[in-house]
């Protein structure tokens, strides 16, 4: 078994998986569980300031979307930042923090932007003894209204004066927690960036509406009838943040940057990507509260098993590996040519890839009478539509087509050279290669 | 006080009413909300869909899957109804395991097809429990339609004859009407009265006069139906039975096992039903399976079913064979009858073992005896009553692909008519066709 021991920001934990600010942290009883059950650190649900907690709706607070069997892909939420006093949290943070000692906690605030405000908040976490803040500049909804949030997160010049306060104010490591309700995630994460942050994570949920009540006729959940929007996470926000992860990763001004990696993370792979385009941990939160504290036992026996297959003994050993690989459209190759195969061994007949293909893209697959699926090489783009549709992992394959061979489909001999985009005779403004 | 299996002879009560009601409780239970949802879920929804193809009456499956995956079971139930109108009877007795499922690509894939026989039945079901009837008549064509016979094929070409706006009379023997849905098809099949149940959801489509105990042969002619109406239709089954042909054929307990599941599926009570201790049925068929298995449901000993072929030729199919094995009956092969012993009543059965050479049986002179108090006949049904007029093909009325007899005018389609397996869903497709065939003809 691998160490999957991870260090961030100087903060050990046993395992690079924490739980995200969200319910499951949200007080002594569930972090202990967590930890019981194997969580390496955890972020904790994100306090506000002294005086009268919030109060969450008594309605329904979350709306989702489910795969086949009902599996949830996505869950959306109107609950806010934590509903109970502030004193209430950091004792128990405190005597968590103190029982634990090998595990990460780190303290989610959010409170008004005004300096005196987190003057008057951070030396009380300071004093609970956790390893580190998070500034949640992301809830989409609820605190948003009230100037806080994503409203935050939304304008740079917020995101540098805050954490340059906290910086000020606080000894600890600082992490920024960004919204992805943005058009250009890098804008806000060089904000952090220049404010001194140690680290960025994200990202908090997506603003949405997951469905409409037809009967109703209000968007759900709803409360009393009517509705609002609300943050969108689970696994169908993960191409989201990773995406988002990778332009942080691979920005001239932010490259280095320690990114804590949020979004969607449901089992050990989707961990392992995100700390291969650049993250040094992950965070969960629906996986969590889908399945309960146990998930966290596949992601660390599936991190492991995959560096020892790969002879990694640290995480540390790749993370960020894959951030090179990361680049524009105009410079991927465009003399890689690949061909869809079909596996007749693996192929049920189900028909699907020639549906896709032969309806929606580029009649490029052969169905025999007796039900006999072939790629046609002159007609096949490689689009990988057939393998994606293709109920039946790795039946259907893309096979490299080798230089020097011919490309049936524009009948000239694939080269092994690289070219790209930016030297293409149909581009306009091509620099003529050399 | 039930009588237990051991008592000896023909008995009834051998169980008690509870007993009977658990033994004779639906084979494939309905399914609830939550597993047609997990077993909708299952489809793939395939291009030309293999299952699609390899039903007799080419229901839409992967587009009624998906009507029930998106929540509207009704609409699944039209899509089924409108190709298979007995799309509810043939979602319970349809042997799926050699029709759509066998082909589904979750079969291939997994080796459990989707349920797709299950999942026709939530539809169907959901549908007739609202007593809803999805489809309205044509205008009036005035052409007036014959159909003798009111098992699935004549149901079937009556219902279509009826909405495309003839008017339709169906004749039948009987006092009931549904054919072998009504009298032949295993209880566990189809239970709480369905095939009645069915018949009159069917007939709310107007335009349908039924006649009862009026037989073609006696109280009618094909040339007084030919004259007094437009088309006629033949749908009569297979009203005879073969002969067993062994000596001690006639003695007491040795009867055709049609006529005891027609029994069966009349009776008020089943605990006064009687059956043997030991009991053997002659046959291979879908009828000596049910007539072996209900035997056993009703508390026989022993139950044996003795085929002069092998299994891979034995006409049930494996998972029939499996039913009857799981409910304790006992499967022999490559044995056939050679004499029922007794005196005045049967007592023993002596059979002969039985070489296959060339599609040949013939005996090996080894021979073996079972205790036998009743016996039941299954080894085929005949064609019987049909107008001597019809040209025959084989031991079957001759019909082209829609139907068409060698006389004009006369259609005739299920059991009685060549072409098809002998299956209820096969009938409905034929009296489907033909009742499209002599639409057009009538209105050409
Ligand atoms: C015991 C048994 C079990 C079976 N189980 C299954 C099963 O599980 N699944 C399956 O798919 N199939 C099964 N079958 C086969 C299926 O029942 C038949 O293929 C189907 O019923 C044929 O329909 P039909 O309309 O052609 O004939 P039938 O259902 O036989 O209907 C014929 C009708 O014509 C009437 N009739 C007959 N002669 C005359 C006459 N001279 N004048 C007027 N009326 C007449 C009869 O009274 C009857 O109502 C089974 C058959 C039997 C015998
Ligand atoms: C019910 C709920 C409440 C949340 N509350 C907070 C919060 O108080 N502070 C915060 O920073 N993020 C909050 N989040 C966002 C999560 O921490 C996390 O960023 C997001 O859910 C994406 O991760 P996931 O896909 O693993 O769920 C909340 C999410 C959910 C579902
Ligand atoms: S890769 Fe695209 S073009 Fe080629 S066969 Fe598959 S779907 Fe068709
Ligand atoms: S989608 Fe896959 S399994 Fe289905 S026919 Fe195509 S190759 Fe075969
Ligand atoms: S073959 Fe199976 S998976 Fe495909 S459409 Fe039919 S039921 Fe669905």
């Amino acid at each position: 078994m691998a160490d999957l021991t991870t260090e961030f920001l100087g903060i050990k934990s046993p395992n690079p998986f924490w739980l995200a600010s969200a319910p499951p942290t949200d007080k002594e009883y569930n972090v202990r569980r967590a930890f019981e059950a194997g969580w390496g650190g955890v972020v904790w649900k994100t306090l506000g300031s002294e005086g009268p907690p919030v109060v969450n709706v008594n309605g329904p607070r979350y709306g989702a979307i489910w795969g086949a069997d009902r599996r949830l892909l996505g869950l959306n939420n109107i609950e806010l930042i934590t509903d109970r006093p502030l004193q209430t949290n950091l004792e128990e943070i405190t005597r968590v923090k103190k029982d634990y000692p090998d595990r990460a906690v780190i303290v989610s605030i959010m409170v008004p932007c005004e300096e005196q405000a987190w003057k008057d908040i951070l030396p009380q976490v300071e004093a609970t003894g956790a390893d580190g803040i998070e500034l949640n500049f992301g809830c989409p909804h609820g605190m948003a209204e009230r100037g806080m949030g994503s409203a935050v997160g939304q304008v740079p010049e917020y995101i540098q004066m805050v954490t340059e306060w906290c910086k000020k104010y606080y000894s600890k490591p600082v992490i920024v927690k960004l919204t992805p309700n943005i058009t250009d995630i890098r804008h806000p994460a060089r904000a952090a960036n220049a404010g001194n942050a140690d680290a960025v994570s994200l990202i908090n949920t997506i603003n949405s509406i997951t469905s409409v009540d037809l009967d109703s006729m209000a968007p759900e959940p709803t409360i009393g009838g009517k509705g609002t929007h609300g943050g969108y996470c689970g696994p169908a926000v993960k191409p989201i943040a990773l995406n988002m992860v990778a332009e942080i990763s691979r920005d001239a001004q932010t490259r280095g940057l320690p990114i804590s990696a949020i979004g969607g993370v449901t089992t050990w792979r989707d961990a392992a990507e995100f700390m291969a385009m650049g993250a040094g941990n992950v965070q969960v939160c629906t996986a969590a509260m889908t399945y309960g504290f146990n998930v966290v036992k596949e992601m660390i026996s599936g991190l492991s098993n995959w560096m020892d297959e790969k002879g990694y003994t640290s995480t540390q050993d790749f993370i960020g590996m894959a951030v090179p690989n990361v680049t524009d459209w105009q410079y991927l190759d465009l003399n890689y040519v690949t061909k869809a195969k079909i596996s007749q061994d693996d192929c049920i007949k189900c028909g699907r890839c020639f549906a896709a293909c032969e309806d929606t893209s580029h009649q490029a697959i052969a169905m025999s009478e007796d039900r006999v699926f072939t790629v046609k090489d002159d007609e096949c783009v490689a689009c990988n539509l057939c393998v994606n549709v293709c109920p039946v992992e790795n039946c259907i394959t893309m096979v490299e087509v080798p230089a020097g061979q011919i490309d049936e489909r524009t009948g000239e001999v694939v080269s092994g050279d690289y070219a790209n985009w930016t030297t293409h005779p149909n581009n306009p403004s091509a620099t003529a290669a050399e | 006080m039930a009588t237990s299996h051991q008592a000896s002879g023909i008995q009834a009560a051998r169980l008690d009413a509870a007993g009977i009601a658990e033994n004779f409780s639906d084979l494939h239970p309905a399914y609830d909300a939550h597993e047609a949802a997990v077993a909708a879920d299952r489809c793939y929804f395939c291009y030309d869909a293999p299952c699609m193809t390899a039903c007799p009456t080419s229901i839409d499956i992967p587009q009624f899957i998906r009507e029930i995956q998106a929540g509207h079971p009704e609409s699944a139930a039209r899509t089924i109804l409108e190709q298979n109108i007995l799309g509810g009877m043939c979602a319970r007795v349809c042997p799926t395991e050699t029709l759509c499922e066998e082909v589904c690509v979750r079969e291939t894939a997994e080796g459990k097809p989707v349920e797709i026989g299950r999942l026709q039945r939530y539809a169907t079901d959901t549908l007739m429990e609202k007593g809803e009837h999805p489809f309205t008549r044509a205008a009036s064509t005035g052409k007036k339609v014959a159909v003798v016979g009111a098992g699935p094929a004549g149901l079937a070409a009556a219902h279509r004859l009826a909405m495309l706006g003839h008017d339709v009379v169906v004749y039948d023997a009987r006092s009931k009407a549904g054919g072998l849905n009504e009298f032949g098809i295993a209880a566990y099949k189809s239970t709480n009265d369905f095939a009645a149940r069915e018949v009159d959801w069917l007939l709310q489509i107007g335009g349908i006069t039924m006649d009862y105990g009026r037989k073609l042969g006696a109280e009618l002619s094909l040339d007084g139906l030919t004259s007094a109406y437009d088309a006629v239709f033949l749908s009569i089954g297979l009203a005879g039975v073969n002969a067993l042909r062994a000596p001690g054929e006639d003695k007491d307990g040795v009867r055709d096992a049609v006529e005891f599941i027609a029994e069966l599926r009349q009776a008020e009570d089943l605990t006064a039903l009687p059956v043997g201790r030991n009991v053997v049925v002659i046959g291979g068929g879908m009828t000596a399976v049910d007539a072996a298995v209900q035997s056993k449901l009703l508390g026989a000993e022993n139950v044996t079913i003795a085929y002069r072929r092998s299994r891979e030729e034995m006409g049930a199919s494996r998972f029939e064979q499996d039913l009857a094995a799981s409910k304790g009956v006992k499967l022999m092969f490559n044995v056939m009858p050679k004499a029922v012993l007794g005196n005045g009543a049967a007592a023993e059965i002596e059979l002969e073992y039985t070489d296959v050479t060339d599609g040949k049986v013939s005996g090996t002179g080894e021979t073996v005896r079972l205790a036998a108090d009743q016996v039941f006949k299954a080894i085929g049904q005949t064609l019987e009553g049909q107008p001597d007029a019809l040209e025959l093909e084989g031991r079957k009325i001759k019909v082209s692909e829609t139907g068409r007899t060698s006389m004009a005018g006369v259609w005739a389609g299920g059991d009685c008519a060549s072409g098809g397996e002998d299956l209820t869903v096969t009938a409905v497709a034929e009296g489907r066709d033909a009742a499209m065939d002599i639409h057009s003809s009538l209105m050409g």
